[in-house]
């Protein structure tokens, strides 16, 4: 909390809040749709929306620590649901959380470009963090796959400028 | 101290969080596989289990949902797929119904031309097979149209028949098609005999299609039910064919003491298609054994078709069959008028109510229908006749 106060204090930024229904019920739904329905629309297995919401939060929040927590939650469950190792998502999403609310600090995160390359970087990055776990600590084998990868993050970034741009309004200002 | 902590929190909690998780992960790791894989164990089951238990319920309407929408989906393009294979299917039944029609309309007449031709091969005379493309119209009149006329041989007064039975005779030729007058028209006419007792009498058309055998005297037994042929004697008809069967006998209120013979058609007359014109007849030759060598020409031909005498008062004894034949050609051979065989004659020549027989040199008689047909056909030899004052003698038959 002081840190988002001394950043707007000091730098002019927007700090956001978002309600308790928001924070609970956004990831919540975000899980359920990565999870459940694409099950039957296959193609939203591209895009990765528990982490573009840990993005839009620690951005918007502009807070580290609720930023790595949010991550950390929301890893945490995505991990539930995919029957693998708990801790994969967990730990790259509490990751992405911090650094992303560090970041938001820093740069305007408002412009769609920005948006755009930010979570681009993001998606990358959270890839990266995630087979470093797997093959560090877990031990597993699992491939790169760099150019599902990549497209996959370009999906994601396009994605992150219509979603953020839509779920701005649920930002309520302290 | 405190200092540190404030200064470097955010760092500090994500380390501890950090910490943690690899904690955590380090405890799925260290377990077996089958045992990670399956999240049996302790924390991380009981996180696992819970989630998904709680999550289950929203799974399952989730699921039932998408079923929902997803069936009422396929349902409906399934109803639509149904319905544009139903007017597939439907008109595919049309078309198979049309096709079905259309085989058992060319089997039926197959069958029918196959009669014909085993009739046409086993009836030893020429014919034309014709197709019956029209009619009067009229219940009053019994006629017919084929499709041949003068082009394919056809001639005025041939008969025409089917393997059934005698349908009637060309009245009217044209270049293409030809006109007949059916036996059950009322200005109609033929030889007849009954099969089983050998009485002749004259078949005549009623008003309404009805066939009747007139000029046979009360006193004859007929059986309803005998069959009835032609006498061939009429020089139109060949002898032997059929006519149709006795179906009423009475008698006849409009000429006592005749018998009212009422005939169902052997043919059947109303649903005339393919028929057999008659263009020459050609009678069976006697047997040529010793025993009818004495026998005289004239009374061959008074045997095969007698006549009757031309009034109840010629004959000493009435309505005696003992007569001969040959006597009754003998008394009826006075010189009359001779016209050509299966020519009309004027309607004024006859009597409006009974043909009027005309005698033969060889005993064939001329039977004169009011309607202007004239017929030769055999007479019964005991069975007096009126006549018409005016009568003709055709040529002696062939």
């Amino acid at each position: 909390m002081s840190f988002a106060a001394s950043s707007t204090s000091r730098e002019g930024i927007e700090v956001h809040q978002f309600g308790w229904p928001t924070s609970i019920g956004l990831p919540l739904l975000a899980i359920f749709v990565q999870v459940f329905v694409s099950q039957w629309l296959g193609f939203i297995k591209i895009f990765d929306f528990p982490l573009l919401l840990v993005i839009f939060f620690a951005v918007a929040r502009r807070r580290p620590i609720p930023g790595l927590i949010t991550g950390a939650a929301i890893g945490t469950l995505q991990d539930v649901f995919a029957h693998a190792v708990i801790g994969l998502n967990g730990i790259a999403n509490t990751l992405i959380g911090y650094l992303a609310s560090s970041l938001g600090v820093r740069i305007d995160v408002e412009n769609p470009g920005s948006r755009f390359l930010m979570t681009l970087a993001f998606c990358l990055l959270h890839r990266v963090l995630y087979l470093m776990i797997d093959r560090g600590l877990v031990g597993a084998n699992e491939p790169w796959l760099w150019g599902h990868t990549l497209v996959s993050a370009v999906a994601n970034g396009l994605m992150a400028v219509v979603l953020f741009a839509a779920l701005d309004r649920l930002k309520q200002r302290p | 101290m405190e200092n540190f902590f404030t200064r470097y929190k955010n760092p500090l909690v994500l380390m501890a969080v950090l910490v943690v998780q690899v904690i955590a992960l380090a405890t799925q790791v260290k377990r077996p596989d089958n045992t990670r894989e399956s999240g049996a164990g302790g924390g991380p089951r009981l996180i696992r289990v819970w989630t998904v238990t709680a999550i289950t319920p929203f799974e399952r309407a989730l699921v039932a949902t998408g079923h929902f929408f997803r069936n009422t989906w396929h349902n409906y393009i399934d109803l639509h797929n149904v319905r544009r294979q139903n007017r597939e299917l439907q008109g595919e039944l049309d078309r198979m119904r049309l096709e079905q029609a259309r085989l058992k309309t060319e089997a039926e007449q197959s069958r029918r031309l196959e009669a014909l031709l085993d009739f046409k091969q086993r009836y030893m005379g020429p014919t034309i097979a014709a197709q019956v493309i029209g009619n009067s119209g009229s219940d009053l009149s019994h006629l017919i149209t084929i499709d041949k006329g003068s082009f394919a041989g056809i001639r005025q007064g041939m008969a025409v028949i089917t393997p059934d039975g005698i349908v009637g005779k060309v009245r009217g030729v044209y270049p293409l098609s030809s006109q007949v007058l059916m036996i059950n028209d009322r200005e109609s006419g033929a030889g007849v005999i009954l099969e089983g007792s050998r009485l002749q009498g004259v078949l005549r058309g009623k008003d309404l299609g009805d066939l009747r055998v007139n000029d046979i005297l009360s006193d004859e037994k007929v059986e309803v039910g005998e069959r009835v042929i032609t006498s061939g004697g009429d020089g139109i008809y060949p002898k032997g064919l059929p006519v149709g069967t006795v179906s009423a006998v009475g008698p006849d209120p409009e000429a006592s003491p005749f018998l009212a013979i009422s005939l169902k058609s052997a043919a059947d007359l109303s649903r005339l298609e393919d028929v057999l014109v008659v263009t020459e007849i050609e009678e069976a030759a006697p047997a040529a054994d010793g025993s009818e060598a004495p026998h005289r020409a004239a009374d061959i031909l008074a045997q095969r078709l007698p006549s009757v005498p031309k009034k109840a008062e010629d004959n000493p004894v009435p309505g005696s069959a003992g007569a001969s034949p040959a006597t009754a050609v003998k008394k009826q051979t006075a010189p009359q008028k001779i016209s050509p065989a299966g020519q009309d004659q004027p309607p004024d020549q006859a009597s409006p109510d009974q043909p009027a027989v005309q005698k033969k040199p060889g005993g064939t008689g001329t039977v004169k229908t009011p309607g202007a047909e004239t017929h030769a056909v055999p007479v019964k030899p005991n069975r007096p006749q009126p006549q018409a004052p005016d009568q003709a003698v055709e040529k002696p038959p062939r």
